[in-house]
């Protein structure tokens, strides 16, 4: 019954269309983004919580 | 530039930990109380600010936001000064945010025996309450925020990130959540009706879970986990990749909570496919947590803190496998309302929240009180304690809600209910609800027994307030001119933020549009009248006393149930509902189609002494509802209330409605005495008979 009210609101449908670009588009970012990052700063930065009672670099 | 000393503030870390520890307990036990309630009715006290409606909230928020929302605080004021290399940014602000917190939980401890609730689920606490905690989440927010500005790391390590998600988000959360209208200093109406207050109250049940007791969990074990394995996270870019697609996706599979409810197709399949994709960032951060322990097993064997942590990721794999299974709608149409449904909560709460505080309250109390820990030995039997009360409480919960769906949905070859009579389902389960509380009881001692290892471990050391640190200056742009933009990005926390919050906010926003467009769509039913004065009041009676705790309102379509119950539930029936009552759990039948079943006079005696109608009932008895009169003069403001919401009161109908009120009264009255019950008109339990009689009867009375 809500379905039908639903699918009488203009332009209901581009929601999901709008979900999938939305998704797709932040996921291939990220990826991307993340996989360039360069191994000695990724290093650097995880071993932070070990040296944290060390000086900062 | 030079190196400088600090001073960490670990005196606001004790008493979060401190805090945590005895607001834990009491939660716990309150649990146990629940739990033996549930197979024991005297368990309740006779007295109504004990009964199960009113203090199962109160066992769920002191878990949940003074147990695990002390220990975050705890966690994160600890790891953020050190990853950030200096102290809070405020005192003062500090100081706020735990007295602040304290005296809110005081306030829940004190208002939800009282039947002060505004019914909604985690969100129970009346407007004033939830003014407070806004305020006290903006105090933490701010300091936190501050800090990580003044910092002298350059870098934000990834745990930062997870507990700037979770102020943003908790705060979004707490205040969409939290439009009502108040009609008095501790009575308030939700803004939302029915089906859209049910989509916002989903929306923020989910949510808190991701970002109350996920998120900030995360970033805990992000930090402590590589401290207590002393070597670092497997993998630093999973971590990236699982926080970044954890908040993203999370905010989507809110509607997983409403299937086969009256909410859209569509909303229900994104709510689902977004659910299913929740595990791969899920997993990875599990696996990501076990293979940090990598070349480090032959620790975890001797080390109760390392195996505290173990079980504690392991529970998270566990209840983000089984979330995403509960929400697809073939195990859905059978898990939902049963008992499975707190089995997999406590996988998570029990195993991922609870061993994960456990295994830091181990690790942190002895460094900040600059001591070894009292017994190491007892906190191994913590360990299997924990485990094995965790064990017995879901083994058991899970027999429950399996056993008890198949029962409701069992037909016999001519084509009738198997078990037609909703008590003989429950009083199949008792026995598991004996072992439930049991197991609880040794989660319970488990949790006793580190308070008194933690404090002779305070005793026997000297707590170190201010921790001296040697630190770096840094430059002002903690060298951020020629990075990357990502470097940038970081340097800047407050544009970090925004980034967080825009992330969040699409899932929301996109899945929000259709539930506000919602509102002027829903079908309305032209039998569907607002209710009367009288069965107004009987629907706060039914509030105060926790009743949506143990009844759902919500028939869903399947033969099963409309076999039981009646005409499945329509989204136009609900319109007139602030708030909506449709629950989460069956441990009694669902009332949507109660009213004309059974007479007046059934209801009263059924609420004075329910074994009296239902012999072998676990339902408490309720005969205060016959001596406390309801309050007349709210009326007037009950109906104004509910006009400026929406509902369609004639004007000036406010100065009529307790004329009609005595009316309604006077019938039931004397449909009672016929029976031979003698009872004042404007008692608690004639306006709540009006109501239960009103249920589902618009429907009813076109067929």
């Amino acid at each position: 019954m809500i379905r039908e009210s639903l699918e009488a609101i203009t332009g209901v449908s581009i929601y999901p269309i709008i979900s999938f670009v939305l998704f797709f588009t932040f996921f291939t970012g990220m990826l991307i983004w993340v996989f360039r990052q360069s191994k000695a700063d990724i290093s650097e930065i995880s071993n932070l919580p070990l040296h944290d009672d060390q000086p900062s670099k | 530039m030079g190196q400088i000393t600090i001073h960490y503030d670990n005196k606001i870390v004790r008493n979060f930990a401190w805090a945590s520890v005895i607001w834990g307990i009491v939660g716990m036990l309150v649990g146990v109380i629940i739990a033996t309630q549930l197979f024991w009715p005297d368990a309740n006290m006779g007295n109504q600010y004990t009964t199960y409606g009113r203090i199962r909230p109160l066992h769920t928020n002191a878990v949940i936001f003074a147990f695990v929302g002390n220990a975050i605080f705890m966690g994160v004021y600890y790891s953020l000064q050190r990853l950030l290399k200096t102290r809070m940014w405020s005192d003062t602000l500090s100081n706020i945010n735990f007295w602040g917190w304290q005296l809110i939980i005081v306030a829940a401890a004190i208002t939800l025996p009282l039947g002060i609730t505004s019914s909604k689920e985690y969100a129970e606490l009346e407007w004033p309450i939830d003014i407070a905690i806004a305020l006290m989440w903006v105090v933490f927010g701010v300091n936190m925020i501050m800090t990580i500005i003044k910092r002298r790391e350059k870098h934000m390590y990834v745990a930062i990130w997870f507990y700037i998600a979770t102020f943003i988000t908790v705060a979004v959360l707490h205040i969409v959540n939290s439009f009502e209208l108040p009609i008095g200093l501790f009575k308030s109406y939700s803004y939302y009706a029915g089906v859209q207050d049910a989509l916002v109250q989903w929306w923020y049940g989910h949510n808190a879970v991701a970002f109350f007791l996920t998120t900030p969990y995360l970033g805990l074990m992000y930090y402590f986990m590589p401290k207590a394995a002393n070597r670092p996270v497997y993998s630093y870019r999973l971590s990236i990749i699982h926080f970044w697609s954890l908040i993203f996706i999370y905010i989507w599979a809110g509607p997983h909570h409403l299937l086969y409810s009256s909410l859209p197709d569509w909303a229900q399949s994104l709510g689902v496919v977004f659910s299913i994709m929740l595990i791969a960032p899920s997993w990875g951060g599990m696996i990501n947590g076990l293979l940090t322990l990598r070349g480090v097993w032959d620790k975890v064997r001797e080390d109760p803190i390392l195996k505290m942590m173990v079980v504690a990721v392991t529970g998270y794999g566990m209840a983000t496998f089984e979330g995403p299974m509960h929400s697809l709608k073939t195990v859905n149409a059978l898990s939902h309302f049963t008992d499975w449904i707190p089995a997999h909560v406590h996988v998570g709460t029990l195993g991922w929240n609870g061993m994960l505080t456990f295994a830091i309250m181990y690790w942190i109390i002895p460094r900040i009180f600059n001591t070894k820990l009292h017994s190491v030995k007892l906190a191994n039997l913590h360990f299997w304690l924990s485990t094995i009360g965790m064990l017995f409480w879901v083994i058991a919960m899970y027999w429950a809600g399996i056993a008890q769906g198949l029962m409701w949905k069992q037909f016999t070859p001519e084509g009738n209910l198997q078990y037609p009579n909703f008590l003989e389902t429950v009083i199949n389960i008792v026995p598991m609800y004996m072992i439930r509380a049991f197991g609880g009881l040794i989660y319970l001692v488990g949790a006793i027994i580190m308070a008194y290892n933690l404090f002779k471990t305070a005793a026997q050391g000297k707590l170190i307030a201010n921790e001296p640190a040697l630190v770096q200056e840094v430059e002002a742009d903690h060298g951020t001119a020629n990075a990357s933009w990502h470097r940038k990005l970081e340097g800047k926390p407050i544009a970090f933020t925004i980034y967080v919050t825009i992330a969040i906010l699409i899932g929301g926003i996109v899945e929000f549009m259709p539930a506000f467009l919602i509102k002027s769509n829903i079908p309305t039913i032209a039998a569907v009248k607002p209710y009367t004065p009288l069965e107004l009041h009987g629907r706060d009676v039914y509030i105060k006393e926790g009743c949506v705790g143990c009844h759902s309102q919500m028939v869903r379509p399947f033969r099963s149930e409309t076999e039981r119950y009646g005409e499945y539930s329509k989204a136009g029936e609900f319109v007139y509902d602030h708030p909506f009552l449709w629950g989460s759990k069956r441990t009694g039948p669902d009332l949507h189609r109660l009213g004309g079943k059974y007479p007046d006079s059934w209801h009263y005696n059924h609420m004075v002494e329910p074994t009296s109608m239902s012999p072998g009932s676990v339902m408490p008895p309720y005969p205060w509802l016959a001596e406390q009169n309801i309050d007349l003069s709210l009326t007037p403001k009950m109906i104004n209330a509910m006009r400026t919401l929406g509902v369609p009161y004639a004007a000036g109908y406010e100065t009529q409605a307790n004329t009609d009120l005595q009316q309604q009264a006077a019938t039931i009255t004397a449909s009672l005495k016929k029976d031979g019950i003698t009872v004042g008109e404007e008692t608690e339990m004639v306006a709540l008979i009006a109501y239960l009689q009103r249920l589902g009867m618009d429907i009813k009375n076109v067929k």
